[in-house]
C-alpha cells in the first residue's frame, strides 16, 4: 500500500478506531502557553483529573510577555494570566520555561531549538501556528482549549483523517527571495481556505534547498492557507539540525542512531496519491508583499494594488472593504507604500537566520527618519546567539529597537501595538483588521524586505535595491 | 455540555467572507482566565464605536436583530487563530447556530464554509455549524434583508432548516455523523475517551515517544 508521509505518521499513532470514521490518535508532545491553557487546567481541576503525561507537556510564556523590560509586567490582567500558568504548571507537575530562563521563547521557536520537536512525532498546541513543527516531518495540529484539556487528560486527540494536498515547489529561488515569499505566493494562489480540511505536504527542489529555519517559515503559515497541518519530509538537513547544537530533549548516541533509522523512512512513497496537488515555479518568484486584510491578498513587490474586481478568490466587496481599511487605492505601486513601523520577529520569522538576513541589510545603514523599528528575537536562545554574533550592535547602530523574546507585535497582546492608521511592514503571519492594534495596517513580508523598508521608508525590491 | 436537538430563533446576517477569529474576539480579551464573560466582546471592533457606544450601523445592534440566535455569514468563517475564546464569545452572546456557505474552487475542489479549528471548537461548545451552498446562503441573505427579524427553526435530527418567512422555505443540510451524535447527546469528550483507557494504556506500552516508533 503506497502511503503519504501524513498517512505513515497517522498510522503509527492510532490508539483505536471510534464510531463514524473517527480515530483516537496518540499525541507525543503537547506545548502549552499562557493564553489558551488556563481554562483547560481549570477543567481538569473541576473534574479532579490529572495531566496524564506531564513529561510530554512543555509550557512557555510568550503571548503576553513584555519585550522591553521583562522584569515587570505592568498589565495586571496579563500578569494574572502569567501567574495562572506558573501555578498550573506547579500544581500539575508540568515543566515551564519561565521569564528569565534561557529557554524562554515563542512556543514554536522553543520546541525545535530544544529538540522537543522530532520527526515522526505528533505534536499539538493551543495555537494555530503549531503547523510550524511540520518542518521536521512531525504531524503538528493547532487545537482549541477544550482539546488542550482533552490531551492533558488523555494524551490523545479524537480526529478524523484529513485530505492530503501536495505542494511542489519546483526550481530554484533567486538571491534575496525567501521561503516567506514561497508560502505567501501559495496562499495567494489557493486562498486562505484553499487548504481547509487538508494536510499540506511541501516537496520539490526548492524546499530541499532550504535550511530548517526557512522550512519552518513555510510550515508555520500553513494555517493561513486554512490547512490542518503542513509537512516537510525530514532529510539530512533535518538530521543535522537535530544532531548538532544543544538540544537537550533530542535523543543522542545510540538512541539517535535508532531514531535516524526510523526517521529515514519518513517520506511519502514515490507513487503515493494525494487528494490534490499543485506546482509552484520558484525560478521567477519575486518577493511578496500583502496589500489587504487577508494573507491571500498578496502580490509581487514589482506589482500594484489591484483593481477591486481583479483579485482571485475575493469578491469586489471583500477587496473594497480591505482597501478602505488599508487606506490604499487600486493602481498604486507597492514600492510607493510608505511605512511608519517595521516589526521583525514572531514564530514565522523570529529565528537566527531571519535576524542575520535583517542585519545584513541594516549593516552600515540607518532606519528612515521617524521609523519605529522593532526587532524581537523569537527566543532567549535566539537573542543570545544574535548578541554573540554582534547583530544587536548592528540593529542599534541602525536606530532599531532590540528587544527581549516574545510574540510581541505579531498579535499585540503585550504593549507592542500599532495606533489607528499606522502602517507596518511585518515579518509575522496575519494582516487581519486590528491584528497589530485597532486600526493598524499590516503588510506581510520577509525579514530582509522588512529591513530594507525600514531604511528606505517605503517598500523596495530587495533584489535590485542599493 | 447541553444537548442540541432543535432550535428556533431570529436570524442575523453579517455579509463578509473570511471573518477571522481576531474579528470575532480581539486579542485584548484573551487575557481573561475564566471561561465566561466573553459574549459582550463578540465582534467588538465592529459592534462598538470608538467611544464605546454600540455601532448603530452593525446589524447585530439593530432592533430587529437584538435577540438573534442564528448567524449567517460568508465563506471561511472563523479562519485564523485557534482561540476558543471566539466560540465562547459566539455561544455566550447567545448564538446557537452559525451558517456559512461552502464553495467550489477554480479547480473544482470543495472549499468548506468554516475554518477547521473554529468548527471543531464549536462542536465542543454545543454550537452547531451548518454549511449550505452559496446560492442557498444568497437566498437567506435576501430573506433577512426583505424580512428583518425573520425566524428560523433548526432541526438537527432531521437535518433541516425552516425559514419562517413568507413564503416558508425549507433547506436541508449535511453533517458529519459523529458530530451530529455528539451534539444530540451533549457528550463529555474526555469521559468518552477515558472509556478507552485500556486501549490507551496498551498503546503506551508499545509506543516509544522519543522515536514515535513502535
Amino acid at each position: 500500500m503506497k502511503q503519504t508521509l501524513y498517512e505513515k505518521i497517522w498510522n503509527r499513532h492510532v490508539v483505536t478506531e471510534l464510531a463514524d470514521g473517527w480515530t483516537l490518535l496518540f499525541i507525543d508532545r503537547q506545548l502549552v502557553h499562557e493564553v489558551t491553557s488556563p481554562q483547560a487546567f481549570d477543567g481538569l481541576r473541576l473534574a479532579r483529573r490529572k495531566v496524564r503525561h506531564p513529561e510530554l507537556t512543555f509550557a512557555t510564556l510568550d503571548h503576553n510577555v513584555p519585550t522591553d523590560d521583562q522584569s515587570v509586567i505592568r498589565d495586571p490582567v496579563a500578569k494574572a494570566q502569567i501567574e495562572a500558568l506558573r501555578n498550573n504548571c506547579k500544581e500539575f507537575g508540568v515543566r515551564l520555561f519561565d521569564i528569565g530562563s534561557k529557554e524562554l521563547g515563542v512556543v514554536h521557536i522553543v520546541g525545535p531549538e530544544l529538540g522537543i520537536t522530532l520527526p515522526g512525532t505528533t505534536i499539538v498546541c493551543g495555537d494555530s501556528h503549531t503547523a510550524t513543527h511540520g518542518a521536521f516531518g512531525a504531524l503538528a495540529h493547532g487545537i482549541g482549549t477544550s482539546e488542550v484539556e482533552h490531551v492533558l487528560a488523555t494524551q490523545t486527540l479524537r480526529q478524523k483523517k484529513s485530505k492530503t494536498f501536495r505542494v511542489e515547489y519546483a526550481g530554484r529561488l533567486q538571491p534575496h527571495v525567501t521561503s516567506k515569499d514561497m508560502v505567501l505566493k501559495l496562499i495567494g494562489e489557493i486562498g486562505t481556505a484553499g487548504g481547509t480540511g487538508c494536510v499540506l505536504e511541501y516537496t520539490g527542489a526548492a524546499v530541499r534547498a532550504l535550511s530548517m529555519e526557512a522550512r519552518m517559515t513555510i510550515c508555520n503559515m500553513s494555517i493561513e492557507a486554512g490547512a490542518r497541518a503542513g509537512l516537510i519530509a525530514p532529510d539530512e538537513t533535518t538530521f543535522n539540525y537535530i544532531a548538532t547544537g544543544d538540544r537537550p530533549f533530542a535523543p543522542c548516541g545510540a538512541a539517535l542512531e535508532k531514531a535516524l533509522a526510523y526517521w529515514k523512512t519518513l517520506a511519502s512513497d514515490p507513487d503515493a496519491t494525494f487528494d490534490r496537488t499543485l506546482t509552484i515555479d520558484c525560478d521567477k518568484l519575486a518577493p511578496q508583499v500583502t496589500w489587504g486584510t487577508s494573507p491571500g491578498m498578496v502580490t509581487d513587490v514589482t506589482g500594484v494594488v489591484p483593481e477591486f474586481d481583479q483579485v482571485r478568490g475575493y469578491s469586489r466587496a471583500d477587496v473594497e472593504a480591505a482597501l478602505a481599511y488599508m487606506g490604499l487605492k487600486p493602481g498604486m505601486k507597492i514600492t510607493d507604500i510608505k511605512l511608519d513601523t517595521v516589526f521583525i520577529g514572531s514564530c514565522t520569522n523570529g529565528r537566527i537566520e531571519d535576524l542575520r538576513a535583517a542585519a545584513a541589510v541594516f549593516k552600515g545603514r540607518k532606519v528612515a527618519a521617524g521609523m519605529r523599528t522593532l526587532i524581537v528575537p523569537g527566543s532567549a536562545r535566539v537573542k543570545a546567539e544574535a548578541e554573540a554574533e554582534g547583530l544587536d550592535k548592528i540593529f542599534k547602530a541602525a536606530g532599531a529597537d532590540w528587544r527581549y523574546a516574545g510574540c510581541s507585535m505579531c498579535l499585540a497582546m503585550n504593549p507592542d501595538q500599532l495606533k489607528p492608521g499606522e502602517r507596518c511592514a511585518a515579518t509575522s503571519n496575519r494582516n487581519f483588521e486590528g491584528r497589530q492594534g485597532k486600526g493598524g495596517r499590516t503588510h506581510l513580508v520577509g525579514p530582509a524586505m522588512a529591513a530594507a523598508a525600514a531604511v528606505a521608508g517605503h517598500f523596495v525590491d530587495i533584489r535590485t535595491w542599493k | 455540555m447541553n444537548p442540541f436537538t432543535t432550535h428556533k430563533g431570529i436570524v442575523v446576517a453579517v455579509d463578509r467572507a473570511n471573518i477571522d477569529t481576531d474579528a470575532i474576539i480581539p486579542k485584548q480579551f484573551l487575557k481573561l482566565i475564566g471561561r465566561t464573560g466573553f459574549g459582550q466582546f463578540l465582534f467588538n471592533d465592529w459592534r462598538y464605536l470608538d467611544n464605546g457606544q454600540p455601532n448603530p450601523e452593525f446589524d447585530l445592534n439593530k432592533p430587529a436583530f437584538k435577540d438573534a440566535t442564528i448567524l449567517v455569514a460568508r465563506n471561511n468563517f472563523g479562519c485564523g487563530s485557534s482561540r476558543e475564546h471566539a466560540v465562547w464569545a459566539v455561544a455566550q452572546y447567545g448564538l446557537r447556530v452559525v451558517i456559512a456557505p461552502w464553495r467550489k474552487d477554480a479547480d473544482g475542489s470543495r472549499i468548506p464554509g468554516f475554518a477547521d479549528i473554529f468548527r471543531n471548537n464549536c462542536v465542543k461548545n454545543g454550537v452547531l455549524t451548518i454549511e449550505l451552498s452559496e446560492a442557498e446562503v444568497d437566498q437567506l441573505f435576501g430573506f433577512i434583508k426583505a424580512q428583518p427579524g425573520v425566524q428560523m427553526t433548526v432541526d438537527l435530527p432531521k437535518q433541516t432548516l425552516v425559514l419562517h418567512g413568507k413564503p416558508e422555505q425549507v433547506f436541508k443540510f449535511e453533517i458529519d455523523a459523529g458530530v451530529k451524535d455528539y451534539l444530540l447527546r451533549g457528550l463529555d469528550d474526555i469521559a468518552l475517551t477515558l472509556e478507552k483507557e485500556a486501549a490507551i494504556t496498551a498503546f503506551e506500552k508499545k509506543h516509544d515517544v522519543q522515536l514515535a516508533a513502535r
